[in-house]
């Protein structure tokens, strides 16, 4: 196509390392979300015990199991026999690799050996069964220990996602998430595209200086607004609300709405203003009728960066509502559960894949608007 | 469930409160001044310049309220105390002076504003000028761009899987400490060690950011003039000195606009930080210590000064681009 792509087809060796090059890109930039989402389809006890990496490996897994209690000993050719299995406590099979009957040296034996306690005999056999004999009747309530160390298939899972969505409140929040954006996301577009098409094509006083106060709000941080925000909204009585959150995220939301959609409503063909002005069509009637139809692009970019901000944030939702069940969004969620679970590994990767599901969906679906509005929302510069 | 019916009928209610509040506005406006009788030519041209207000008004008002009034507002605050009631001249300033966990945020954010957006910017150019000469180019794209579309928060808990750290001996179900333990080395807590932790929380924004990079600058590539390229492959220039040399410098207006842009994202960066150290082991930044000093503190003065530094860092970078709109409209 350009003279580039001529120079990269003239040196083979060059072409090679481009392709290289972006393939390691590729890798590096896609290989955390792998991780994750991996993680999140992993059984708890292996995602916390072996990296994701190994997901398709089987898994070693070391456990303590307790024999039969020894009243369940039977006689038997003048031996007492405790027999049974060391998976059926733990759930999922696998294959024993060694064994031991000390924690001192919990792997001395391999399947099949004979460990003498005492004047018990114990084997493990590779598929988990356990024989304990000895001459005299066994003692005591409690079984023999008995540390056997397994090889288990990876095991894959659902259960983190239905732990998530049914038990931990992800759903809720999920529930929440959507509460907040859907208006958060729709409203600003049609206040910004009045106002924008009023700074495009009709002339007033101050419309330059209207369009500078515009493009300064672009980058005023939010820090600077939370607090008076705060107190406004306690003082008139709203609070912590929904209402709050989404007059909030419009009013957040205007400056970028009105910037973009005022740059793609000047661009638009001069003529069909003019000649519909010309037929006596009124400012109303020509944003109505053809200025808001032909502008769809340039809403969608809108509407598309408006639904990821929102949907991603924290900080607006941390301060205008609650904590309670019924308004702690997702994000909200996610950095409760990292302070308070970060043990948990598979609910955290389960919720966070919940949370980043739906943008990135969005995200691929509708990304030629995306760049669109990257590209025409960026102030020019130069 | 209830919940997501309110929101919907409030986005209706909205969108018809709207449309119904413009179309109102000009009923009335048409109907006080029409434009026909004697005063006909007089009332068009009032009509005309009032009815550019009624546009503009649910914007201005919104934008009056939510963003100028609490701007306003914040340096009043910054010059009160906890309760933000009562004015107690420079205190809060003075305090901010003497702050050891400002002076960390203050370096940090100068750490994250050096980092940062150069790297992005770097990674960006890179992935534009390799990812436009291959066949499978906007697959590529599409999948250096997608953090962009992933929460800080949910990055945080991604990227908390690639810096988690087991102590020597045990498996690490980190991937870098794996990597790490792979080549000889020994594990390390990267997320608690001072000062090298800050570069471990840029690269998660380092990560999401370059996808924007690329984006822009991969547009703004395709945009350069042939004949300059093409002079310059006649010239006998080599690839590298192409794209260096040539295509670099014509395109520095751009470079500039997503350099500032990453910057200011950079100042206002906070969720990163609250959720993978909240500031502990000397990582704080401005955004998150205001956060701490709003929520934990309850300090209005002490947060609403903290937040007008973080205003007063953002000014040059918006009056650079107040100046390039207007220059922009003059053409």
């Amino acid at each position: 196509m350009s003279a580039s792509n001529a120079i990269a087809g003239r040196s083979p060796a060059l072409a090679w390392a481009v392709h290289l090059s972006v393939v390691l890109l590729v890798v590096l930039w896609t290989i955390p979300t792998a991780g994750l989402l991996i993680s999140s389809f992993r059984d708890r006890d292996q995602i916390s015990t072996s990296g994701w990496w190994t997901a398709l490996a089987p898994a070693e897994r070391n456990l303590v199991a307790r024999s039969k209690a020894p009243d369940a000993a039977r006689q038997e050719g003048g031996e007492w026999i405790i027999e049974g299995n060391v998976f059926d406590e733990e759930e999922g099979a696998g294959t024993v690799t060694a064994f031991g009957v000390s924690s001192r040296s919990p792997t001395a034996f391999a399947p099949g050996d004979v460990a003498e306690r005492g004047d018990a005999r114990i084997t493990v056999q590779a598929d988990g069964q356990y024989r304990i004999a000895s001459e005299q009747q066994p003692e005591g309530r409690r079984g023999t220990r008995l540390f056997v160390t397994s090889k288990e298939p990876p095991r894959w899972t659902v259960e983190n996602y239905r732990t998530v969505l049914f038990s931990e409140g992800i759903g809720r929040s999920f529930l929440n998430t959507m509460t907040v954006t859907i208006p958060a996301t729709v409203i600003p577009i049609l206040i910004a595209a009045f106002a924008a098409y009023a700074l495009a094509w009709m002339e007033f006083p101050g419309r330059a200086l209207l369009l500078a106060v515009v493009v300064g709000l672009l980058v005023v941080p939010l820090q600077m607004t939370l607090i008076p925000l705060l107190r406004l909204h306690n003082s008139i009585g709203i609070g912590k609300a929904y209402l709050g959150i989404w007059m909030a995220h419009t009013a957040f939301g205007l400056p970028l709405a009105i910037y973009l959609l005022r740059n793609y409503i000047a661009g638009l063909p001069r003529e069909i203003i003019e000649s519909a002005r010309v037929d006596g069509a009124t400012d109303f009637q020509i944003f109505l009728r053809i200025v808001l139809p032909l502008s769809y692009p340039a809403l969608a970019s809108f509407a598309i960066f408006q639904f990821l901000w929102v949907w991603n944030d924290l900080l607006v939702a941390t301060v205008f509502l609650g904590n309670n069940e019924d308004q702690l969004v997702m994000t909200g969620r996610l950095r409760e559960l990292l302070g308070s679970k970060g043990g948990e590994w598979e609910i955290l990767a389960a919720s966070a894949f919940v949370s980043i599901a739906v943008p990135i969906a969005v995200f691929f679906a509708m990304q030629k608007y995306l760049v669109r509005g990257l590209l025409a929302g960026s102030v020019k510069g130069g | 469930m209830e919940q997501i019916m309110w929101a919907l009928f409030t986005m209706t209610a909205g969108v018809f409160g709207c449309v119904a509040y413009f179309f109102v506005a000009n009923r009335v406006l048409d109907a006080a001044l029409p434009a026909r009788g004697e005063n006909a030519g007089r009332n068009i041209n009032r009509a005309n310049a009032i009815r550019p207000w009624l546009f503009l008004f649910p914007a201005l008002a919104v934008l009056g309220i939510y963003l100028v009034y609490p701007v306003l507002n914040s340096i009043w605050l910054s010059f009160t105390d906890a309760s933000g009631t009562r004015f107690v001249g420079g205190d809060n300033w003075r305090w901010l002076a003497g702050d050891e966990k400002f002076r960390e945020s203050l370096g940090n954010n100068a750490l994250w504003l050096i980092v940062v957006p150069a790297a992005s910017t770097f990674f960006g150019l890179i992935a534009a000028a390799l990812t436009d000469r291959i066949r499978w180019g906007s697959f590529a794209k599409a999948l250096i761009f997608m953090p962009m579309a992933i929460s800080f928060v949910g990055a945080s808990v991604i990227w908390k899987f690639v810096y988690d750290y087991r102590g020597e001996g045990s498996d690490q179900i980190g991937l870098l400490n794996a990597v790490v333990v792979a080549l000889g080395g020994s594990p390390e807590a990267w997320i608690t060690t001072p000062f090298w932790n800050n570069f471990f929380l840029m690269v998660i924004l380092i990560w999401i950011q370059t996808g924007f990079a690329m984006v822009i600058l991969s547009a703004a590539l395709r945009g350069i003039p042939e004949e300059t390229i093409e002079a310059a492959v006649l010239d006998g220039a080599s690839p590298l000195q192409i794209f260096w040399r040539i295509k670099v410098p014509q395109i520095w207006g751009t470079i500039a606009v997503v350099w500032t842009t990453i910057t200011i994202l950079v100042l206002k960066v906070f969720d990163i930080v609250l959720a993978m150290t909240n500031g502990q082991w000397g990582s704080q930044v401005l955004a998150n210590l205001m956060f701490d000093w709003m929520f934990r503190g309850g300090d209005f003065g002490r947060a609403s000064t903290i937040a007008l530094v973080i205003m007063l860092l953002v000014t040059p970078i918006m009056v650079w681009n107040i100046r390039n709109v207007r220059k922009e409209e003059r053409r």
